[in-house]
């Protein structure tokens, strides 16, 4: 089956290079430019990982990360923040809202991509 | 009656007097005070009741009905509900050992020389109408007596071949030297003069019973009888209050009469300077009120047996009390009265003049003595033969006076009259002493002013118009002013008229007084003597001032020690005066080499207290009584410490409240550094998050491109030219954060210059013309031409035209978008708007767009991607140039960005 990946960014540039690299690694992707936008596609369809931002428009990473979370029935998403926020108390926030991976900018594209398949498919490794 | 039997009964009494007096002295001398209880000192207050009480009172009923009440009234308010003043000025005579009224306001007002004075000068001249009163009923009733076949005999009766009231003034300052003067007390209390005042009281009291049992039981058969016949007689009016009566003088004979018995010298003398024991004022409380009302019941029985005995005859009323008795043959009754009033009127004459030399002693001819070097107090040996000397002329120069104003006033005036003149001279101490006890601020020169003023009133509106009726000044004075002015008349001062001459004089007299020491003090500074005085009188139940128990010092110092220990605080000139002014207070020689007594170490710390606090002048008075191993010299240098340490302290204290205020400013810097440091973690994080993002799709395409694994040369072209763009986004970021951050540290170098505004706008659009014409907008310029140069920086304002204009094309309308740059003159130099067809700046926005890294979304993708910097280094450029720049919505909707820069001066 093919796993899809919504990208929560607003950074056209970022949002090009991860959409080239996830469908590269075989994932259906989705695009929102905003929090607000983010929360609707999920409610859409659910994805089975997100890629988080923090700094989004109209409502941050922490608070999507935490309505995805705080949600039995969408509890199973892997959330994967991915921002430019590198200091330890924002990694411990974020994880401590459940966040399944904690990504500073700018990434390794190699290390991102591995990172993003061991969550989803943990047993084909 | 016999003149010899008459003459030889008065002096007979006068001796009694003498002998209980001196009985009183040895008594106190063996340590068995006679005087020492509440009775007699309720009788001793009783000189208030003079032969003015004892003949007036009839007079004035007979004339007037019940206006002889007031005089009774005022006393009996004090006592009853007032008597917390009086209780105070005693506490304040024990505290202060205060001799005299002039001693007391002189001490209150900073022990001021000229307000004693001042104050003895006005008690001998307000006496002084008293004493002729008392001199006259005197020599009035001894003439009668020896005439008493011919009651009508002239007044001027001459046994002796001259003026018999002469002989009586005499008579009376002998008597009164040998009372008061024969040697000087070692303390303020007179315990044989108080004793035989007391029993003159008595002996008053009993003559007055005695006429009066006598006419309503023996003339009439009691007062049912008395009252009906007077009746009968149509003299109801005399004790019916009916409104035929004038009653408006009630209050103002009260009022008289209450500072009276208060503020007459020998009121004052009396109850307050001899008052043994505070506690004697309860019982005084009721006592007093008493004797004064029994004194009065008969006089109304009197006066009418004397209008019904002596109708239609023009005797005397004044002397009812003697003619009574002699009318209906009693001549031992008539004796007895006599007595009575030879009573009254000695001891009044006997304790005013006694005061009154004290005063004239202590407070007027010591001082000018002492000043004008006449006494040499470091020389001379005993002063006290010198001070009896003073005291012993004194007294018949007293007399005399009163003897002169009875010749000149006398005769046209009545008893009462006399006695109100006198009156309303004592009430000029009201608002002196008053003040003084309630209010601190009263100063030596509103005393001195309030009392000069109150006096000169009273000599104008009663003392010279009584002069003027018994025609030693010409009567006009009174009718048509002084000069002929009609506002000087002496009875309608300024116009006021309507009422009577003593209301008038009363009115003008207090309000010149009180006036003059009120606005005088309030005007003035206080001095700090009148401070700690005025401090020590109205709070002299304030046990901490510390006054009665350092009474206990005894030591072994040296007069001039202690002098010079005080000097080194108070000045020496100053502990000089104060040692000799406290000397000639208390009646004795300053020898230096002598050891200090009790009292002058007393004095002393007094002294002290007022430079170093009360608390300080004690212990150091004490070190130096107590500690006999340590030497004088130790004591000084502890002394010198001392004054060091208060300096230091002082300096200390200005200190901390530095160190308070600078820990102050410190605590708000401190404040401040902390928002500062957490603005710059702000910034720090922020920058690091802007330059992070082109990085990321820098590295992301970077690492794809170098992968090379199914990218077609399209996707490898766009990714190429994203890493271009990226990175030349990165390097606008570094520059203009480089430029931001100098300028804001001040760093920045600025070349200022005139600069003409529509050149370097023009060269502003060059720089952007391939933008725009690449977005297809039309740029519509409106430049006047004309400007003035502006003062700026060339570089940076071609620099804050690109930014705006950039920031313009980004937010336009894409396509179709419009730019309009219009310069014009504005209300603070050169003003420049840019404004777009976009879609305006929210509301929400409008504030924050010059922040640092305000960054809207809305821009278009094809647009370069903005630092979020522009508009911030614009606004910190254009304050440079003492300029504004701020952002609104024009007409259309879209952006305007306007700037203003002062033109060139």
């Amino acid at each position: 089956m093919t796993y899809s990946v919504l990208v929560a960014e607003d950074e056209p540039n970022i949002v090009l290079s991860l959409q080239f690299l996830m469908k590269q690694a075989g994932f259906s992707v989705r695009v929102a430019e905003d929090g607000d936008r983010a929360i609707r596609e999920i409610e859409q369809q659910l994805p089975d990982a997100v890629l988080l931002d923090i700094m989004l428009p109209k409502r941050d990473g922490f608070s999507v990360c935490e309505a995805i979370k705080g949600n039995p029935a969408w509890s199973s998403i892997k959330v994967i923040i991915l921002t430019a926020k590198s200091r330890e108390i924002d990694k411990q926030r974020a994880l401590g809202l459940g966040a399944d991976a904690y990504i500073t900018k700018p990434f390794s594209t190699r290390d991102l991509v591995a990172r993003v398949s061991e969550l989803l498919q943990p047993n084909e490794q | 009656m016999q003149g010899g039997v008459v003459v030889g009964v008065s002096f007979a009494y006068l001796g009694i007097l003498f002998a209980i007096a001196y009985y009183g002295e040895k008594r106190a001398e063996q340590g068995r005070s006679l005087t020492n209880n509440p009775y007699i000192y309720t009788l001793s207050i009783a000189v208030y009741c003079t032969s003015w009480t004892f003949y007036g009172s009839v007079g004035r009923a007979a004339k007037t009905g019940l206006d002889f009440l007031p005089i009774y009234l005022g006393p009996t308010l004090v006592f009853v509900v007032w008597s917390m003043v009086l209780i105070k000025i005693i506490r304040i005579c024990k505290v202060h050992r205060i001799t005299s009224i002039a001693d007391f306001i002189s001490s209150r007002y900073g022990k001021n020389f000229a307000l004693g004075s001042l104050v003895t000068i006005i008690a001998v001249i307000g006496t002084t109408p008293y004493i002729s009163l008392q001199l006259k009923s005197i020599a009035t009733s001894f003439n009668l007596l020896i005439g008493f076949q011919n009651p009508e005999l002239p007044i001027y009766g001459n046994p002796f071949g001259i003026d018999t009231t002469l002989v009586v003034a005499i008579a009376l300052a002998l008597f009164a030297i040998l009372f008061g003067t024969r040697h000087i007390e070692s303390s303020e209390h007179h315990e044989g003069l108080v004793a035989a005042i007391a029993f003159e009281s008595l002996v008053k009291l009993f003559a007055f019973l005695a006429v009066g049992f006598f006419v309503t039981f023996g003339v009439f058969s009691g007062f049912g009888d008395l009252f009906y016949q007077a009746q009968a007689h149509g003299l109801t009016q005399l004790y019916v209050v009916s409104a035929d009566n004038d009653y408006g003088q009630w209050i103002t004979m009260t009022l008289l009469s209450m500072a009276a018995i208060l503020f007459l010298p020998r009121q004052f003398y009396m109850s307050a300077v001899e008052n043994r024991d505070e506690t004697h004022l309860r019982t005084a409380a009721w006592l007093f009120p008493l004797y004064l009302l029994v004194i009065n019941v008969f006089v109304l029985p009197i006066a009418i047996s004397g209008k019904l005995a002596f109708a239609g005859t023009a005797n005397d009323a004044d002397m009812f009390v003697l003619t009574v008795p002699i009318h209906y043959g009693q001549s031992e009754l008539a004796l007895f009265a006599y007595i009575g009033g030879l009573s009254a009127a000695t001891s009044m004459v006997i304790v005013a003049s006694i005061a009154l030399s004290t005063m004239v002693c202590n407070n007027l001819v010591m001082p000018l003595l002492l000043r004008w070097k006449l006494v040499n107090l470091s020389e001379s040996g005993d002063l006290s033969s010198l001070l009896l000397t003073i005291r012993r002329v004194s007294i018949p120069i007293i007399l005399l006076l009163g003897y002169g104003y009875f010749r000149i006033a006398s005769e046209s005036y009545s008893l009462v009259t006399i006695g109100l003149v006198s009156f309303t001279a004592a009430a000029q101490f009201a608002p002196a002493i008053i003040g003084g006890l309630f209010w601190r601020g009263g100063s030596s020169t509103g005393a001195l002013t309030g009392l000069s003023l109150g006096f000169l009133v009273w000599l104008y509106t009663l003392l010279l118009p009584s002069f003027a009726q018994s025609g030693w000044l010409p009567l006009n004075f009174i009718s048509d002013g002084l000069f002929g002015i009609a506002w000087l008349k002496p009875y309608a001062l300024f116009g006021l008229e309507g009422f009577d001459n003593l209301s008038h004089a009363l009115f003008w007299s207090m309000f010149a007084n009180i006036g003059g020491y009120v606005v005088v003090s309030l005007r003035g500074e206080l001095s700090p003597i009148e401070r700690i005085q005025g401090r020590h009188f109205v709070d002299v139940y304030d046990d901490t001032l510390g006054q009665n128990d350092s009474r206990s010092w005894q030591g072994s110092v040296t007069i001039a020690s202690l002098q010079e220990l005080v000097g080194r605080f108070v000045g020496p000139e100053r502990a000089q005066n104060g040692f000799l002014a406290y000397a000639a207070r208390q009646n004795f020689t300053l020898k230096g080499d002598e050891i200090a007594d009790s009292n002058l170490l007393a004095n002393a710390e007094s002294m002290l207290s007022g430079a170093i606090g009360s608390a300080t002048a004690r212990v150091i008075i004490g070190s130096m009584i107590k500690g006999e191993n340590v030497s004088m010299n130790e004591v000084y240098q502890l002394l010198d410490e001392t004054t060091q340490v208060i300096e230091y302290s002082r300096m200390l204290e200005v200190k901390s409240a530095e160190l308070e205020e600078t820990s102050l400013k410190l605590q708000q810097a401190n404040k401040r550094l902390k928002e500062f440091d957490s603005l710059k973690d702000d910034f720090l994080s922020t920058i690091s998050r802007e330059l992070r993002t082109p990085l990321t799709s820098i590295r992301a395409f970077g690492e794809i491109l170098l992968e090379g694994q199914n990218t077609s040369d399209k996707e490898r072209q766009q990714f190429l030219g994203i890493i271009t763009k990226e990175s030349e986004r990165l390097t606008r970021l570094i520059d203009q954060i480089l430029d931001l951050a100098k300028m804001e540290a001040g760093r920045m170098d600025w070349s200022m210059s005139n600069v003409d505004p529509t050149s370097t706008i023009e060269e502003a659009l060059a720089a952007v013309d391939g933008l725009i014409k690449e977005h297809n907008i039309k740029l519509i310029l409106d430049l006047d031409k004309s400007l003035p140069a502006v003062r700026a920086d060339h570089d940076q304002l071609v620099q804050v035209v690109i930014n705006v204009v950039s920031n313009a094309i980004k937010f336009c309308n894409h396509p179709g978008g419009i730019i309009r740059v219009s310069s014009r003159p504005g209300d603070n130099g050169l003003l420049v708007e840019i404004s777009d067809n976009g879609s305006g700046i929210l509301p929400e926005h409008r504030d924050f767009i010059f922040e640092k890294f305000h960054q809207s979304r809305r821009g278009s993708n094809q647009m370069p991607i903005g630092t979020g910097l522009g508009l911030a280094i614009c606004r910190q450029i254009i304050s440079f140039f003492e300029g504004n720049i701020w952002a609104d919505n024009g007409e259309d909707g879209g952006a305007v960005i306007s700037f203003e820069v002062p033109f060139a001066r």
